[in-house]
């Protein structure tokens, strides 16, 4: 018995009731099947629906709490002597049942874990086989409901249609059921951070340096939290990119759209979706390998030092990432001007830039900084380039010729490798999310804001 | 069947014509929209151009400044003359051109800007005023020209689109007039108007055709009679019959001209 | 404007002076800056393009190197001695007898005699250190392949160790001082004999495409990471397509405008914005704390994945749908048909290339993400295949990530090449997609 037998176990009972059902229908009315409310079809779908959902239910309620349930069972019922540690330590002792279940005698030789083995194992298959006899039961009678409700004027349809109605429904809200779980995660955690690290230090501080102890009786600095020298980092790079991408990608926009031939434009059209498209871990290998030494060795031949992971070249490259973000909203927001803006200002006698500078970007303005909104919201989130080309020491500093760190770049190193799950400093990564998700959020918002009325406005 | 131009009687010694075209042909891609146009207009008399939709009228109207340069597939052969000067030679500035030549458009366009920045523009980017005392003056005459001095003298500062559609057409024959032009070309003026916007209108065409060569494409035939001296009709990419406006209405030389304005065709 | 030319008196007397000096300077200026603005617009697409072209270029010219390996050939003698004899031994305890055996000694020996004057400790390690570690499991496999090798003398193309390869592709410089460099001189004088033998070979290396991650460059492939990519992707799509299409049906056709129907809109729109890195803390905190599931899995990754390309999947979709003409429902429903049939038979058959070509991006976007999977421990080192969607895995560009970060020299060119694999799955992806649209675009 495993879950695979219990999922194919409940396929083909749906498809039974389907087709059982399906013939009854048919059979009620003796082949008339026109005679019928619904199409026999849907008095099967009905029926398969029955018998489908709530087993699946059940079945995605073993599959996701049956295994945590059965380990803090079985911890339970280990010895005290075993069972008297700390939080992590427990985990250890779990994964070493897991071996042992897996392994048999070949991996351990603890006698306390064996046992904990063996009991999980039986309990995990009394779980497997319970499960199993409840979807069965769960599902027969679906199948009995269904197949006595089943007449001539049962509206099977109807109510088909009905459990379909509710299925799209529920997925749509899934949408929103993201967002509060993104919301409600960063918020859980980061407020266990805040306990313990007040949320002036991380808001206000200007030193970040998160090491805290590494066992309990090490005597340590608590660390430090204080957030400013990350988001310091992070707005001169996401600045460096917008320099980069804010001009390039409005020119871009403004010669596609007004000059480019036809000839051109099909050249810069799919280039700049390819830029669009190539990955992030791309640019970041880039700006690593080849930008960044470029960099260095330019400083050196004009005698300036630059540092082998500068803000720059994660903010140059950064920028070229986004410039086709840029260039191609603000395309949208120019060719969203009405032409005969352009006629009236060409009839006049002005010339094509002078139509551009100021008549077009003026009236396609909250289009092309609403673009520009969602740019920045875009750097300050991005993290592969700056985490393998931005530098991991936190650096209080206007200079992009130095390193620098940034918020996500923090959020990587602070989660990668092993940590423990509730020291103050793999929660601090959290607040630091939340800290992102704000900002970014509030840049967006804006943005859609804008872009949306300005769409109005001439549409 | 092109009539020649019209006039060989004295009047046409005495008046040169302000522009003329010569064999004028208008091509969008394949299609022929215009086909061997040749027509004079005179710097003292309000010209119409009519014909039902599609006639090529418009098309003919946008040669006259060259608005048709911004679409790609236009091609245009011939000669249109301003004052004996080719203006398709490649010798010719279009910026200067269109200056000299300016246009109002089927839909009120006024720029996303102040009143005073809509009629400002023009001169502010030709140069045309030395100080601000210079370009006031101008903005103030040119409202006052187009008759809306008096409806936005107190609201200079607040924006063109807020006015209502008829002021807007006449904010957009002021920004015209700002640049000093010569000729004024017309596209429908009043076909997005009201009655009493579309009277104020022609009252001002009337008032501004001894100052500026207007040329005026309209649907309605009752607004050519009202305003014009002279009228073309256009059918299908030609030009049927040029004629005064007089003479076109009540004895056309051409049938064609006779069933559009009783109405068998149109 | 503090231009000089016309004085407003001209303006009511006569028609502007276009001829005057001042006037023809104003707009040969003019028309100077016309030009300057053009090529700013047309630098700024021209940028864009070289900088495409030097990415590439970049990324081809050293990953190319990295589809090839350097081999030495060296005649090994499989001695019978050593390894144990098949004829009379059982194929068990040759096979046993064969795995303990250590092939390094049948390498020392080819090589000894190849270059008898190394002498000692030290230079004979130096000397083994030519050859690749993995040409031991190569010989070990190449034995129990064909047990009758045993007794005879065979010339053998063994990889050789990365650093060897980084001379033969010249990327270590070797006019260095030696103290400079890994690469020593007694090693190059051997090379250079090697070469001179013509043992020296540059091959098409096709353990980078068929093996799974491993310390050394020249062992080092990328198929661990493909299948982990397939995992992951497979994941995203079964959970992402079905939940992003109902979504797309609900919102464009069945849901009632109001404040609700609204906040979801928004969500959407805000959803798709928010930094993928945010999405990773999210699969870190609910599906592997809360849930439980796998770490480094491709479950756990693949459902992160999902929750990030869903609204993607619903933008796209809604488009598609939207686009099918009022026309067409109405005609169905004219028929009787029922809301729900004239969405599930005339409506989504209708809208179903844009809805897959959305998908497609959408997957495509996925399969170039990292950041989010580094949340929820992808970035392990896995030497083993995965087998399923629960086994501790990594991706293509998480597997891009790790090499990026290792120190030896070779790994850039391994990088490079990864990256042109995973390009190639990119292109081939919106190829399709490009393909879908454009054999089955409706025009309305």
């Amino acid at each position: 018995m495993t879950n695979f037998t219990i999922f194919i176990v409940i396929a083909v009972m749906a498809m039974i009731s389907f087709a059982l059902v399906r013939q009854k229908s048919v059979a009620i009315v003796g082949g008339a099947t026109q005679q019928l409310h619904s199409l026999p079809r849907y008095h099967g779908y009905y029926a398969a629906v029955r018998v489908f959902a709530p087993c699946l239910f059940l079945f995605l309620l073993w599959i996701i709490g049956g295994e945590t349930v059965i380990e803090n069972l079985v911890v339970a019922g280990l010895p005290d002597s075993v069972k008297n540690v700390s939080g992590d330590q427990i985990s250890l002792i779990l994964n070493r049942i897991q071996l042992a279940v897996q392994h048999g005698e070949a991996s351990t030789t603890d006698a306390n874990i064996l046992a904990a083995a063996d009991k999980y194992s039986s309990l995990y298959n009394k779980g497997l086989w319970a499960t199993f006899s409840l979807t069965l039961a769960v599902g027969l009678l679906g199948y009995y409901l269904s197949n006595s409700r089943t007449h001539a004027d049962y509206r099977a349809r109807n109510s088909f249609e009905k459990t379909i109605s509710v299925a799209l429904a529920a997925s749509s809200f899934l949408a929103v059921v993201v967002t509060l779980g993104i919301v409600a995660s960063l918020i859980f955690e980061s407020l266990r951070f805040f306990q313990q690290v007040p949320i002036q230090d991380f808001l206000f501080g200007l030193h970040w340096s998160p090491q805290t102890a590494l066992r309990a009786d090490q005597v340590a600095s608590v660390g430090a939290f204080g957030s400013i020298p990350l988001f310091a980092g992070t707005f001169l790079i996401s600045t460096l990119a917008m320099l980069v991408a804010g001009p390039i990608g409005l020119f871009a926009a403004i010669y596609l759209t007004q000059y480019a031939n036809r000839t051109v434009r099909a050249v810069a059209k799919p280039v700049l979706e390819i830029l669009a498209g190539v990955p992030t871990v791309v640019y970041g290998f880039f700006a690593a390998l080849t930008v960044a030494p470029m960099l260095r060795d330019a400083g050196g031949a004009i005698g300036v030092d630059v540092a082998s992971e500068s803000a720059l070249a994660a903010g140059l490259v950064m920028g070229v990432m986004i410039i086709p973000f840029v260039s191609s909203l603000s395309d949208d927001a120019i060719t969203a001007v009405p032409s005969s803006l352009k006629d009236g200002s060409f009839a006049l006698g002005a010339t094509k830039a002078e139509t551009i500078t100021q008549v077009l970007l003026p009236a396609a303005l909250p289009g092309v900084v609403g673009a520009f909104l969602l740019a920045i919201s875009r750097a300050i989130g991005e993290t592969m380039i700056v985490v393998m080309a931005a530098g991991m020491r936190p650096n209080l500093t206007a200079n992009p010729l130095e390193a620098v760190t940034t918020v996500t770049v923090q959020i990587v190193a602070l989660l990668t490798g092993d940590q423990e799950f509730d020291s103050p400093k793999t929660l601090s990564a959290f607040a630091l999310g939340l800290a992102l998700f704000v900002i970014t959020l509030l840049l967006n918002v804006a943005a859609l804001r804008m872009v949306r009325k300005y769409r109005e406005a001439y549409d | 069947m092109n009539s020649a131009p019209a006039e060989t009687g004295p009047e046409a010694i005495q008046a040169k014509p302000k522009m003329a075209a010569r064999g004028v042909n208008v091509f969008y891609g394949d299609n022929h929209a215009i086909k061997d146009i040749d027509l004079d207009l005179y710097a003292d008399k309000v010209t119409s151009l009519i014909g039902p939709s599609g006639c090529g009228k418009s098309t003919f109207l946008r040669c006259l400044n060259r608005m048709n340069d911004t679409i790609p597939i236009c091609h245009v052969t011939g000669e249109i003359l301003l004052e004996d000067e080719n203006i398709y030679t490649s010798g010719i500035d279009v910026v200067q051109l269109r200056a000299r030549v300016g246009m109002v458009f089927q839909k009120p366009n006024p720029f996303p800007k102040s009143i005073y920045d809509n009629v400002a523009y023009g001169p502010r980017i030709h140069g045309l005023a030395a100080h601000r005392t210079d370009l006031d003056e101008i903005v103030t005459t040119s409202l006052e020209k187009a008759g809306l001095w008096q409806e936005v003298k107190d609201r200079l500062d607040s924006s063109g689109t807020a006015l209502s559609g008829g002021q807007q057409q006449r904010l957009c024959i002021a920004r015209a007039i700002a640049v000093n032009p010569e000729v004024i070309l017309m596209d429908e003026p009043c076909s997005a108007l009201d009655p009493i916007a579309t009277a104020k209108i022609e009252a001002l065409i009337d008032e501004l055709s001894g100052r500026y060569a207007i040329i005026i494409v309209t649907h309605s035939m009752q607004q050519a009679a009202r305003i014009s001296r002279k009228t073309a009709f256009f059918h299908l990419g030609e030009m049927v019959e040029y004629g005064d406006t007089t003479e076109i209405f009540t004895s056309p030389k051409e049938d064609r001209t006779r069933d559009y304005i009783t109405g068998r065709i149109g | 404007m503090t231009e000089r030319n016309v004085p407003h008196a001209e303006l009511s007397t006569g028609p502007t002076d276009w001829k005057s000096g001042a006037m023809q300077a104003r707009i040969a200026r003019r028309y100077r800056r016309e030009r300057i603005f053009q090529s700013l617009g047309l630098g700024a697409v021209v940028i864009s393009v070289l900088f495409l072209v030097f990415l590439l270029g970049n990324i081809v010219k050293n990953g190319a190197y990295g589809f090839v390996q350097t081999s030495v050939s060296i005649d090994v003698t499989f001695s019978a001695d050593l390894l144990g004899d098949p004829t009379s031994l059982s194929p068990e305890a040759f096979t046993e007898k064969v795995r303990k055996t250590n092939m390094l000694r049948l390498i020392q020996t080819s090589m000894q005699e190849l270059f008898p004057e190394v002498k000692g400790r030290r230079d004979t390690r130096t000397l083994l250190r030519i050859v690749s570690t993995g040409a031991r499991a190569q010989l070990r496999n190449m034995i129990l392949a064909d047990p009758a090798l045993i007794g005879t003398t065979k010339r053998v193309e063994l990889l050789t160790s990365d650093d060897i390869d980084q001379v033969i592709k010249g990327n270590i410089d070797i006019s260095l001082p030696e103290a400079n460099r890994k690469v020593k001189d007694n090693e190059l004088s051997w090379l250079q004999t090697l070469q001179n033998d013509d043992r020296i070979s540059l091959n098409f290396h096709s353990q980078f495409l068929t093996g799974g991650d491993s310390r050394e460059p020249e062992l080092a492939g990328v198929w661990g990471a493909i299948v982990g990519s397939a995992f992951t992707l497979m994941v995203t799509l079964l959970t992402a397509f079905p939940i992003g299409l109902c979504a797309a049906i609900y919102l464009e056709e069945f849901a009632p405008k109001n404040r609700f129907t609204d906040i979801i809109e928004i969500n959407i729109n805000n959803l798709a914005a928010v930094p993928s890195i945010v999405f990773g803390l999210l699969g870190l905190a609910v599906f592997l704390s809360v849930m439980g599931m796998p770490r480094s899995a491709p479950i756990v990754g693949g459902l992160t994945l999902a929750l990030l390309t869903l609204p993607t999947v619903i933008i796209a979709s809604r488009a598609s749908i939207a686009a099918v003409p009022p026309s067409i429902r109405d005609a169905a429903r004219g028929l009787g048909a029922s809301p729900m049939q004239v969405v599930f038979h005339h409506v989504i058959p209708l809208a179903m290339p844009g809805i897959m070509t959305g998908t497609i991006i959408g997957m495509a976007r996925a399969l170039g993400e990292s950041a989010p999977l580094l949340m929820i421990g992808m970035v392990a080192f896995i030497v083993d295949i995965p087998g399923s969607i629960n086994d501790a895995a990594t991706v293509l560009p998480v597997q891009i990530y790790l090499w990026a970060d290792s120190p030896e020299r070779a790994f850039v060119e391994k990088t490079s090449a990864a990256i042109m694999v995973l390009l190639f799955f990119l292109i081939a992806m919106n190829g399709i997609a490009i393909w879908l649209r454009q054999k089955f675009e409706q025009k309305w």
